[in-house]
């Protein structure tokens, strides 16, 4: 066919591989968007829900703050964040350039599926598991740290699973303000008709979030504790996509 | 640019009205197809995985990665096969259900006591009155909480296909507001959207609580 022939042709063009454009660097663009966001939305939330799990406090509060988040549309939360700090971009002499709201749009977005599987991964820890380790005569932060936080540890990768599938995606749409990254090709390839160069950024993007997908299945999986491995197997598959 | 300009700017929501509400429909009309076509898509193959469990894994697998795609890269990956517009947008909402519908159809028809089943054959029940009287009644509210959180998660993605023509309220937040860099259009289209989000969602409980009014009691958590 010819189009996928014009596709191939685009990712031998020397052009595609140098200069601001070059594959490589739009590909670290979008790595470094998603894994900055990624990382501050785990540090922030993965705290905040092992504190609700672990005692039980405004956990009522975050499931319906959780869920009227996810009726918010992730463009909308970008476009927010765009708009927000525009004037301070516009003041600072670097219009054009979404990176920052982009970083707070995506960061936004990771938290809430964060908390929520750190909160029912330490929650759903059995009483019996815990009481036996109180029993033994841990303290309250060794149960956490030695028997909630492993046993949760598969939910909580699931949590953080979701939300970079969510960041990757809207690290994508990133483009529409400027903030590099893969989706440049993307909306740029769309704008000036460029289909093979629109075709080939959108098999980067599929690429780059099929092996982040890849590689939280693999994290998951080594997660569980070796004595649980065989009879928790289908429970942390169910959890995987939880879609929360 | 909205440097001079206040930040919210009532005088162009009142004199838009007539564009906010044909973009609103716009949004439910494509929400109402991505969540219908999704709901007949997922129906029959939750059904043939519950029989069939092998399948399982590779029916959730293939929804799992539709799921992960980005929908602006499947936008870009069907663009040159479907053309730009509302065939590419639809396929696009609709892969999004599947893994939501799927799974939850799935689980509202695996936590269905054995007992049950088991009296519903002792009384004679043919494997399809079976499926129709007892397990589906008895599955309709995780069912539906799956039709819940499918519909919430498309009404957010609508907006995304205004990159591509469509979009409902989708092309107020980008075209005329991110584009624009105008504060009131973002702020109307995310706020519009959020209403429809929130209006379904209540709307489906309301459905869920007249199909289901045996298990009222149960149902007041969800």
């Amino acid at each position: 066919m010819e189009f996928l022939g014009d596709v191939a042709a685009w990712f031998t063009d020397p052009a595609n591989w140098t200069g601001r454009d070059a594959i490589p660097l739009r590909t670290a663009e979008h790595v470094m968007l998603s894994g900055i966001s990624l990382l501050v939305g785990v540090l922030i939330a993965l705290p905040l829900g092992v504190f609700i799990g672990h005692t039980g406090r405004w956990a009522g509060l975050v499931v319906a703050v959780t869920n009227a988040g996810r009726a918010v549309p992730s463009v909308g939360v970008l476009g927010i964040a765009y708009s927000l700090t525009l004037p301070f971009i516009a003041a600072a002499g670097l219009r054009g350039i979404g990176t920052l709201p982009t970083l707070i749009a995506l960061t936004a977005l990771a938290i809430p599926p964060i908390v929520v599987n750190a909160y029912i991964g330490v929650r759903d820890v059995e009483r019996d598991t815990t009481e036996a380790a109180r029993g033994m005569g841990m303290r309250d932060w060794q149960v956490l740290r030695r028997v909630e936080l492993p046993l949760a540890l598969p939910v909580i990768l699931a949590g953080i699973r979701t939300a970079s599938v969510q960041v990757i995606a809207t690290a994508t749409l990133g483009a529409i303000i400027s903030a590099g990254g893969l989706g440049q090709y993307i909306v740029v390839g769309f704008a000036v008709r460029d289909f093979p160069m629109m075709f080939a950024g959108s098999l980067l993007v599929v690429a780059l979030a099929l092996t982040s997908e890849a590689l939280f299945a693999l994290a998951q999986r080594a997660a569980v504790s070796p004595g649980l491995r065989r009879a928790s197997t289908r429970l942390g598959d169910t959890v995987a996509g939880l879609g929360l | 640019m909205t440097d001079e300009a206040p930040f919210f700017r009532t005088d162009w929501v009142f004199d838009n009205l007539d564009m906010l509400a044909l973009r609103t429909a716009e949004h439910v009309v494509l929400t109402l197809i991505g969540v219908g076509v999704g709901v007949l898509i997922a129906f029959p193959l939750t059904l043939l995985i519950h029989r069939r469990r092998r399948l399982i894994g590779q029916v959730i697998g293939i929804a799992g990665i539709l799921y992960a795609i980005p929908s602006l890269a499947l936008f870009g990956l069907l663009i040159p096969v479907t053309g730009i517009g509302l065939v590419t947008a639809e396929i696009a909402l609709v892969s999004y259900t599947l893994l939501i519908l799927i799974r939850n159809g799935l689980a509202g028809l695996d936590g269905i006591a054995p007992e049950v089943l088991e009296t519903a054959t002792g009384m004679g029940y043919t494997r399809a009155q079976r499926l129709w009287r007892v397990e589906l009644p008895l599955a309709l509210p995780v069912i539906i909480a799956g039709i819940r959180i499918a519909t919430v998660t498309t009404i957010g993605l609508v907006a995304v296909t205004a990159l591509i023509g469509q979009g409902g309220l989708g092309f107020v937040i980008i075209q005329l507001g991110i584009r624009r860099d105008f504060d009131t259009a973002i702020l109307v289209g995310v706020g519009l959207s959020i209403l429809l989000a929130v209006i379904a969602d209540r709307g489906l409980v309301l459905l869920e609580r007249a199909l289901t009014p045996w298990a009222r009691a149960q149902t007041e958590g969800t």
